[in-house]
């Protein structure tokens, strides 16, 4: 098992870092890296801005949101209304946990100053003067870096109370999850941030207006805060010149599976994928062709290799019906036994379904079944239209969007790869028969 | 019920963490920060965090039974956890739990007689791009080969031992 740092060590040429352009400095995660590399001064420089001239330069950097929706990040903030006497809370999620996506434990691991400093800004922006980084139990080694990193700020000064003679005070904390995908959906995180089951409440109102404890609450993900620093630093223009007009900046590109070179890049929005997977992940291993790809984590509808030559920005996917997601980009070789991959998909969701509304609780628990009897080699060529069909229901009428997280990549699979499915009838079985359970 | 004093100074941190009147927050980081030290979430620590955080037993209790990472009975000394998620899945992932699974000779959350080791296969922990991947406790392992993780086994086995 190779130890080191988890990213290229050398960017890749079609790289630009620039949310991870410490990486690779040595100790990279220390304050004093960070304020060597004028670490901080972007807040200093928040605080001479107006809330509207910092939600104008998001506004022109096209910044989307990055763990998963892609809500324009400018137009959230601006929904968070500054005048309410309520307090204001700032929540950043890093309950990261849609399979094939690991890139916000780089941004807290190498850079958690740079996660704080957007918190800050957002802060100022809100005239908030508390924030929460909420951090999926798995990632405890994450929570204790990061604790670090916050009493590091707190030593010099940079956090706690009229910070650095500005008069603006903001406190920072941790809070760490116990193993929920549930709760990375913004409303369940912030019940579970509540100290309850992590269960999505109904919108409206929105977390903008009534988010934690029933106060205004900005909640973006890790990689959108860190965002954030850049682009008031340098301005929106300059960040959305590294991507395409309608989607800005660079995104961090976590890519797995079938692939000589897996691993997190940070690369512009718009690089075509087929490039994308050439070049920066190595290509498809093994000399193998490829059969398709989930573009952005296991919820994304997933497509066949001839629809990937395709650019990867929010538009160009949605146009050929699938999603950028959180930046998971999940590759599959010819070999890959479809009916096993999509029953993996929905064993997952199945599990982590929170049981609180019934289209997905009761629709992820059959999917399921069905998909595993299908596996086990009992199943017929009903059986697909059959799950089709029940996946198709589930669509849009879930509570949260994890009923539709499961129902579309179920769906694209069935649809895309039928005649696999199909041919998997006819091959005899050398899994124990088992019954439906 | 008494921690450790480091624990307790994180408790006594964490609950100050939260606005005024709103300690139930600390619910589920106090129950799992207890959990590695008490070794399970028992009744008895389910009516301290309700005490501490100033909410009724059921409302800890409802906790504990939606998150994943909550147990109520010990799990190992060592809690061995292997994703057979997609990235996982396509690199050797279900081959690696089979395999850490007859090697152990635990199924899916059982523990082993000693109480060194217990076995689950998890769901995507966020090591995708360094897959097959493991946690045992709270330590990553990434690009596990079956060898690789025979040694780490062998070598836990024999630390405990010594």
């Amino acid at each position: 098992m190779p130890t080191g740092p988890l990213y290229p060590l050398t960017p890749h040429p079609l790289e630009i870092r620039v949310l991870t352009r410490r990486f690779g400095t040595p100790n990279s995660a220390s304050i004093d890296t960070y304020l060597a590399d004028g670490g901080y001064q972007t807040f200093l420089k928040a605080r001479q801005m107006t809330p509207e001239a910092i939600i104008e330069e998001l506004k022109t950097s096209a910044l989307r949101g990055r763990g998963g929706a892609g809500f324009p990040t400018g137009l959230k903030w601006s929904f968070v209304p500054r005048a309410s006497p309520k307090p204001k809370y700032i929540v950043v999620n890093a309950d990261e946990s849609e399979p094939g996506t690991c890139k916000d434990r780089l941004l807290m691991e190498y850079d958690p100053h740079q996660l704080i400093e957007g918190m800050m800004i957002a802060a100022h922006t809100m005239s908030s003067h508390k924030g929460y980084i909420y951090i999926r139990g798995e990632y405890r080694y994450l929570v204790e870096s990061m604790n670090v990193a916050i009493e590091e700020a707190y030593a010099k000064g940079w956090l706690g109370k009229n910070i650095q003679g500005t008069g603006f005070d903001f406190d920072c904390y941790t809070h760490s999850g116990a193993g929920a995908y549930e709760c990375g959906e913004e409303t369940a995180l912030l019940d579970s941030l509540e100290g309850k089951r992590g269960i999505p409440r109904m919108k409206p109102p929105f977390p903008a207006v009534a988010g934690a404890w029933a106060s205004p609450t900005l909640l973006n993900n890790v990689e959108t805060f860190s965002a954030v620093v850049p682009i008031i630093r340098d301005g929106g223009a300059k960040f959305l010149s590294y991507g395409i007009p309608k989607a800005g900046g660079t995104r961090l590109l976590c890519v797995s599976g079938h692939v000589n070179k897996p691993g997190v890049y940070e690369v512009p929005l718009g690089l075509n994928m087929m490039t994308f997977i050439n070049e920066c992940a190595g290509g498809v291993w093994k000399g193998r062709k490829l059969k398709a790809v989930v573009p952005g984590g296991s919820s994304c509808p997933i497509l066949k290799a001839d629809e990937c030559d395709v650019n990867m920005d929010y538009d160009s996917i949605a146009k050929i019906g699938s999603m950028m997601g959180s930046g998971g980009m999940v590759v599959l070789d010819e070999t890959t036994d479809m009916v096993q991959f999509a029953l993996r998909i929905m064993k997952f969701y199945q599990h982590e379904s929170c049981g609180w509304c019934i289209p997905c609780r009761e629709g992820t628990t059959w999917l399921k079944k069905l998909l595993q009897r299908y596996h086990d080699g009992m199943g017929q060529e009903s059986d697909i239209d059959l799950i089709n069909e029940l996946a198709t229901n589930m669509l849009g009428r879930t509570f949260c969007a994890l009923g539709d997280a499961a129902a579309l990549p179920t769906i694209s699979i069935v649809t895309k790869f039928r005649d696999e499915f199909v041919d998997y009838l006819s091959k005899p079985s050398m899994r124990e028969l088992v019954g439906i359970h | 019920m008494t921690f450790s004093t480091a624990l307790e100074q994180r408790f006594t941190k964490m609950l100050a963490a939260y606005p005024e009147g709103k300690i139930r927050s600390a619910v589920v980081p106090m129950l799992i920060y207890a959990q590695d030290e008490v070794g399970s979430i028992t009744e008895e620590l389910i009516l301290e965090v309700a005490k501490r955080c100033g909410v009724e037993r059921l409302k800890v209790d409802e906790v504990v039974g939606y998150y994943s990472m909550l147990h109520r009975q010990p799990m190992g000394k060592y809690h061995v956890q292997v994703c057979t998620n997609i990235s996982c899945l396509l690199v050797g992932g279900l081959e690696l739990y089979e395999h850490c699974s007859k090697k152990l000779g635990l199924g899916h959350k059982q523990v082993a007689a000693d109480g060194i080791f217990s076995l689950e296969e998890v769901e995507c922990m966020g090591a995708c791009s360094w897959a097959p991947a493991m946690q045992i406790n709270y330590d990553f392992h990434h690009n596990v080969s079956p060898e690789q993780l025979d040694g780490l086994l062998d070598g836990i086995r024999k630390a405990t031992k010594s």
